[in-house]
């Protein structure tokens, strides 16, 4: 059972169930070089490996990058 | 690294943070991660600026901005660049948190995106969100010196008046206005954006203020790596020369050689 969410603007397909550390990883990312937003809230570290993702989600990825 | 005691030095307090260099650098712009590294070891920074973007999702995962600054070396500082109000502003500093495990954060609010001027209104409350929430604010904004006393107000640990726009080049266009806030403002008082060149630098920190933050006057200086050297020194020449003191502008000359003991037939001409 697959359910659809938003990632940083654009859709995609996740299994139920999916936590948010599971997205991370999947998408090939350094965990500790990401943050993570679930509808405009802070997903802190330690709820990653909990929470899981529900249909409809906005989750945004962001890292650092250079700048002023 | 110790220096002679006649140019001994108070650190720079940020929050709790603690610096020895007044010149904090930005890591935008750079052609390559590697060229980052180097012209932030050149500068001498111990405090380094970052942004928070979304994570490319379309390309292969490469090496990090962060592989390359070695945090034991470097405070790092995030920033909210590219927020227009207050509440993406804290999401930002949220995040960058969350990455970084800081307290450190520069505030930016801006206004517009040709200007890129502060925006004086989501500044001042943002600036009281995130002082709630912990953070320790570093302020990005204009050079008011009313403004600058509401934000030191609120709990910021820095204000960061802007010498004139960012990316402009165009150096300290109000020194008066630096002057005011020095007298006002308690928390150290930071130049941040505009700087084009060493002498910006020099003339900023010449007027006292406590530090210069800069990013694209070395970025996209010809050489960047020489552009980082001469900042670096320009900022502690700035530096040493506030604290020795400079001399008084006079109208009139006043000679360096004595005036007693020429020979005869010189010195001036009798009339």
């Amino acid at each position: 059972m697959q359910i659809e969410i938003e990632v940083n603007g654009a859709a995609r397909t996740v299994p139920r169930g999916t936590t948010v550390a599971q997205l991370v990883e999947s998408l090939g990312l350094r965990p500790e070089l990401v943050a993570v937003e679930r509808n405009t809230q802070l997903v802190r570290r330690s709820e990653r490996g909990t929470l899981e993702l529900c249909a409809g989600d906005r989750i945004e990825l962001v890292t650092l990058v250079g700048g002023g | 690294m110790s220096s002679p005691a006649y140019l001994a030095d108070q650190p720079l307090l940020l929050g709790s943070t603690s610096l020895t260099s007044r010149l904090l650098v930005g890591t935008g712009k750079y052609s390559s991660f590697e060229e980052t590294r180097q012209a932030l070891e050149i500068s001498g920074t111990q405090c380094v600026t970052v942004a928070v973007r979304r994570v490319n999702l379309d390309k292969n995962q490469g090496p990090s901005l962060l592989d390359f600054i070695d945090r034991r070396r470097y405070a790092i500082l995030p920033n909210t660049a590219g927020c227009f109000d207050a509440a993406s502003a804290i999401r930002t500093a949220e995040l960058a948190r969350d990455v970084l495990d800081t307290k450190l954060v520069k505030l930016e609010v801006l206004g517009d995106p040709k200007t890129l001027l502060p925006d004086p209104v989501g500044t001042l409350e943002a600036t009281r969100e995130l002082v709630k929430q912990g953070f320790e604010v570093l302020v990005y904004c204009s050079d008011d010196p009313r403004l600058c006393v509401h934000i030191a107000e609120l709990g910021a640990k820095s204000v960061m008046p802007a010498g004139s726009p960012i990316g402009s080049g165009q150096g300290v266009l109000n020194p008066n206005a630096l002057r005011i806030i020095l007298e006002l403002v308690q928390v150290p008082v930071i130049v941040d954006a505009g700087v084009g060149t060493a002498s910006d630098v020099a003339l900023a920190m010449e007027l006292g203020v406590a530090g210069v933050l800069l990013n694209t006057g070395i970025a996209s200086a010809r050489e960047p790596l020489r552009m980082a050297a001469a900042m670096r020194d320009a900022c502690s020449a700035g530096r040493q020369a506030f604290l020795a003191g400079r001399i008084p502008r006079k109208l009139y000359a006043n000679a360096s050689s004595p005036t007693e003991g020429l020979i005869a037939g010189a010195g001036p001409a009798q009339r």
